[in-house]
């Protein structure tokens, strides 16, 4: 997955949300290990809503490893025309819910199709991927307060918590601590947990309980690219041929060659 | 479904809200299992205890939340439930305004946005309260059908016919109990067809909302003058039906309970602006300030809303141009 976030991000001149990309890495590829999702035919299947929606490197190459977007779709990453840009684009033959971009919306999206889906009688359950920064925004809390008021116990709510937002670390811009007494005091269930961990999160992720949940991910914002890690340069920028060469060393080096 | 002519006069005493959620939404809850009625704290204002009493299952209230209220409804809209949201048309359609252009707009689910006291009917609340720039907003939302009932009857007709409709329909109803009828009567509604209530040869009246029956009252004050208006209402703005724009009237005069730019008047401005040749047009509603806060029927007289009113600007207007 890494390697070909990198090679979709050579094909645009804009530039690539490469920090929010790479941390929510790990995140997108347990969410889809755990998620059930047999067809997006199927009305019974788990819901993945990525409200953030600028990690579209890790949203869109984990669609791509479960087959749902192909090599062609991720060529066309950021070209003139293409439907698969910055931010995802709701497009259900592809296994994307929902339209990214603005944030602070997928929250409230979420609890409104957990609530249909337990209205429906569904087993299936309703993940929800959000940013640390998105979390400035009010609606969430709007949301996150109505999902606790509905008992949406389908519903799981994970931050990609990297710590950064646009201007720098989340605590000099909008201090969110502490974030897991926040999400307990609106009816969560939380966890922490290392959210490049794929142990940890398939363990956090598999788990299901009488409120929704919350798992905060700690995550390295361009974790896995050294002279991006905890940079905040790393929220959207262009990686030089020379960049791109040294990351794809430091990525084979750190998982091998695949 | 049809009304009796009994129904209309329960209507008119009902007011737009009682109508709609009190009378006729409880009967179409029957037959339609894929309601779901939302608000963000307005429910009782609006007229849907009945509703929320034989339907608990079927309502959220979010609370005092509107944008949480719109992304909510289009989760349930995802699901293929069809949901309804009311709260005042001031907040829904500023507060909310990005999420309705996000989920109703860009991700084109078919949610019902019923706004409640639009205009200045929260009177004495003040201008925080005023939803006059709302029909220039939802105007902007890609898809979005704006329509504005001109009485209680109609205000129930747009609402089965946009639960009928296959996308976003903007709602905007105005006034509390007691809504003075301008259809006595049954008749023929279709969302994007205007309809003439009056003929005249000298001066068109194109009115939506609230004010059709004031332009129905100028009118007759114009007969007196020896001005022949014709009357149209135009309750969907959007889409706005430019084949019932008489163009071979002397004057064309919009009214509305809105700022004169951005809504009627600005859409039937837009649509003139294609031609090289057209009457003048007369822009009839709020102009670029705060409203002098007061009664209803004070504001609408101050504003030039009330029948006088709308028929002296007509009557110098006319002066004017010979």
């Amino acid at each position: 997955m890494k390697l070909k976030a990198l090679e979709m991000t050579q094909g645009s001149a804009f530039g690539s949300h490469i920090g929010g990309g790479f941390s929510a890495m790990e995140i997108m590829a347990s969410i889809y290990a755990v998620a059930q999702i047999p067809s997006m035919e199927d009305p019974g299947r788990d819901r993945v809503i990525v409200s953030k929606g600028h990690c579209t490197l890790a949203y869109f190459t984990a669609l791509w490893k479960k087959g749902f977007l192909s090599e062609e779709d991720l060529a066309c990453f950021e070209a003139d025309g293409s439907s698969y840009y910055a931010h995802a684009f709701r497009n259900l033959a592809k296994g994307i819910e929902f339209s990214g971009g603005s944030l602070g919306l997928g929250v409230s999206f979420a609890a409104g199709v957990a609530r249909a889906c337990k209205e429906k009688n569904l087993e299936n359950r309703v993940f929800v991927v959000v940013g640390d920064g998105e979390l400035n925004e009010g609606m969430v809390w709007e949301a996150l307060m109505s999902a606790g008021k509905m008992k949406l116990d389908n519903l799981t709510v994970i931050v990609d918590r990297n710590g950064y937002q646009v201007d720098g670390p989340t605590e000099e811009v909008m201090d969110l601590s502490p974030l897991e007494k926040k999400f307990e005091a609106f009816g969560f269930e939380a966890c922490t947990i290392d959210g490049h961990s794929l142990g940890e999160l398939v363990d956090a992720l598999s788990k299901r309980s009488s409120s929704p949940r919350a798992i905060i991910a700690k995550t390295i914002k361009a974790h896995g690219i050294s002279f991006l890690e905890n940079n905040k340069m790393s929220h959207h920028c262009v990686l030089s041929k020379k960049k791109y060469e040294q990351a794809v060393q430091e990525i084979k080096a750190a998982y091998g060659a695949e | 479904m049809e009304q009796s002519k009994i129904n209309v006069k329960l209507m008119s005493m009902a007011g737009q809200g009682g109508s709609v959620f009190g009378m006729a939404l409880p009967v179409l809850a029957q037959s339609r299992e894929d309601i779901r009625v939302l608000s963000a704290d307005m429910s009782t204002p609006a007229g849907l205890d009945k509703f929320k009493a034989a339907y608990p299952e079927r309502f959220i209230n979010v609370g005092i939340a509107e944008q949480n209220l719109i992304g909510c409804a289009a989760g349930l809209a995802s699901e293929g439930l069809r949901p309804i949201c009311v709260a005042q048309s001031c907040f829904l359609s500023m507060r909310s305004f990005e999420q309705i252009r996000q989920y109703a707009g860009y991700m084109k689910f078919p949610i019902i946005i019923a706004g409640i006291a639009s205009g200045l009917s929260l009177q004495f609340f003040g201008n925080t309260h005023f939803a006059v720039e709302d029909i220039a907003l939802m105007r902007m939302v890609p898809g979005m059908t704006v329509v504005c009932p001109c009485d209680s009857l109609e205000a129930v007709k747009a609402f089965e016919s946009a639960l009928e409709h296959d996308g976003p329909v903007y709602i905007r109803m105005f006034g509390g109990t007691g809504v003075p009828s301008v259809y006595a009567q049954d008749y023929d509604f279709s969302l994007g067809r205007a309809i003439v209530l009056r003929d005249g040869k000298d001066v068109q009246i194109i009115a939506a909302g609230s004010v059709v029956k004031t332009a129905l009252d100028a009118a007759a004050i114009l007969e007196q003058e020896g001005v022949q208006a014709s009357v149209v209402n135009m309750h969907t703005i959007k889409p706005l039906d430019s084949s019932a724009i008489a163009l071979d009237k002397k004057l064309l005069v919009t009214v509305e309970e809105h700022r004169r730019f951005g809504g009627l008047g600005g859409a039937v401005s837009e649509y003139l602006s294609g031609m090289s040749h057209h009457p003048e047009l007369l822009r009839l509603g709020f102009g670029d300030d705060n409203i002098k806060v007061g009664g209803y029927g004070y504001m609408m007289q101050e504003s030039g809303l009330s029948a006088d009113g709308v028929a002296h600007s007509i009557l110098n207007k006319l002066k004017r141009m010979i």
